[in-house]
């Protein structure tokens, strides 16, 4: 088990070495790229927006529900935005698009690899990590931090309005209070966490693709094996990485 | 001109190709017959460097290709074109597109050239006027014919067919074998044919090898092939397995 993750570990990391090394000395495809920014970007901004609405609406009337017993109501802005910003933003915006990217990646690139098409590739003088992996990992590191902003953002607004117009919450004390306790490390927290999850949902769905074999079996495993595997290590990840970035944007500091 | 020597590779435990030895002379039709499962395809995606041997070389104009990195190929891969036995063509691109890949990412721009390039390597397999299909809606004799029109139209020296007609019925079968002769004598293309089929064999061979237990059990003319009395090679030209009712 542990010989297997360091080993798993070990070709992510090549990966990750490989691609680093292509866009150092591969021309970049910005067509691809585009291509790619569009349908992981754009095309997920629904699923994000929903996410991340009817998130920070439940969290703000449960928070609201614990606090009006202790006369905190004003407080529930500051901790749906800090909530928002150093946790649930970033990582439902991962678990989406690790299912709904990190699915479509693995497929793809799965598909490709038993019909013999990156084979093809790689006969036609094309780096399939030139053309398949930078395009994809680019356009999340791109995308991913846009899409946790798109989720905070529309969190914080749901929040507000279940607080202020259906639960009575008075609208100056929560924007205040959350304006007082929500600082630039919040959001600086939000994106970096983005573009790390990023990272491991690209490079763990473009692993699973890659090592795609036995045929149409092997292509129904890929998507399954890259939503699993990838949630968790956002998850895991994610406790860690808490810790690491507190030590660089404190909470509630000022 | 190809040459390989002394070709070892084990794919999981098993030694699939054990010591081979082969030369392909400039303009000639090398085929390597063999039974499912024999090496062939594996042999094949050497001469390409889709594969590394485990030891031995494999000779390109005089250039080892054995042990060069994915990125030191892409020239061998100007010279060496492969056609897959599915056709492998890209299924997010049409017809056009598909054939147009080699040429658009070996730096050509010029949109009215890349059309005509195109144009002439549908025509070269009789699928003139095809570019706007999609893969999907390719028979698979026809899907071999745009692989082999992406594979031809940047003129490589070296043609690689692997299993050509598998698949195919007797008349696409037929016309996939005249197909290549006929390229053969137009692009003067060395030529490298891995097949089961002995129609395809005797058809487009200048020499056949025979691959049996990872060694190159045979090598001669075709009619030194027909004239053997060797039993397993009887058996397979005759297609027998030795079984009965």
């Amino acid at each position: 088990m542990v010989i297997r993750l360091l080993r798993y570990i070990g070709q992510l990391a090549f990966l990750a070495g490989e691609t680093a090394t292509s866009i150092r000395v591969a021309p970049m495809r910005w067509a691809l790229l585009f291509k790619q920014v569009a349908e992981i970007g754009f095309g997920s901004q629904l699923v994000v927006v929903v996410t991340g609405a009817f998130t920070g609406a439940v969290f703000s009337a449960q928070t609201y529900f614990q606090f009006h017993r202790l006369g905190m109501d004003s407080a529930v802005g500051a901790v749906v935005a800090v909530s928002m910003f150093r946790e649930l933003g970033p990582v439902l915006t991962a678990l989406m698009l690790s299912g709904r990217v990190g699915a479509s990646i693995a497929a793809e690139i799965g598909t490709m690899k038993v019909t013999e098409q990156i084979e093809a590739l790689r006969s036609l003088g094309v780096h399939p990590i030139d053309y398949l992996i930078v395009p994809r990992i680019l356009a999340l590191l791109i995308s991913t931090p846009l899409l946790v902003a798109e989720c905070v953002g529309l969190g914080i607004g749901a929040g507000y309005l279940v607080a202020t117009k259906v639960l009575g919450v008075s609208k100056a004390y929560y924007l205040t209070n959350m304006l007082s306790f929500t600082t630039g490390r919040d959001i600086k927290m939000a994106l970096i966490k983005g573009m790390v999850f990023a990272g491991l949902i690209g490079f763990i769905a473009c692993e699973e693709g890659l090592k795609t074999t036995n045929g149409a079996a092997g292509v129904g495993k890929a998507p399954t094996q890259a939503v699993v595997i990838a949630s968790l290590v956002i998850l895991i990840s994610n406790f860690f990485l808490s810790f690491l970035l507190n030590i660089f944007f404190p909470a509630g500091a000022y | 001109m190809i040459e390989v020597y002394d070709l070892h590779k084990t794919l999981g435990t098993q030694e699939v190709l054990c010591g081979i030895n082969l030369r392909v002379h400039q303009g000639h039709t090398h085929v390597i017959l063999g039974r499912s499962g024999s090496g062939k395809s594996v042999l094949l995606k050497h001469l390409v460097g889709l594969f590394q041997p485990d030891s031995g070389r494999v000779l390109i104009d005089g250039e080892n290709i054995a042990g060069l990195k994915e990125r030191q190929l892409g020239r061998i891969r100007k010279k060496v074109g492969i056609l897959f036995q599915s056709g492998a063509l890209f299924d997010s691109m049409n017809v056009g597109e598909n054939i147009a890949f080699p040429l658009r990412e070996s730096g050509l721009k010029d949109e009215d050239l890349i059309q005509a390039k195109v144009a002439e390597a549908l025509e070269m397999v009789d699928l003139a006027g095809e570019q706007e299909k999609t893969p999907d809606n390719l028979s698979g004799g026809m899907r071999k014919r745009v692989g082999l029109a992406r594979t031809i139209v940047s003129k490589p020296a070296c043609i690689l067919y692997d299993e050509p007609t598998t698949g195919l019925d007797p008349i696409a079968t037929d016309s996939i074998n005249h197909l290549i002769r006929r390229l053969q004598k137009r692009l003067k293309a060395t030529s490298v044919v891995v097949t089961h089929d002995m129609k395809t064999a005797f058809h487009t061979a200048d020499r056949i090898a025979f691959l049996h237990e990872g060694r190159i059990y045979f090598e001669g003319s075709t009619q030194e092939l027909r004239d053997s009395t060797d039993p397993i090679l009887v058996n397979f030209i005759e297609g027998r397995s030795g079984e009965s009712d």
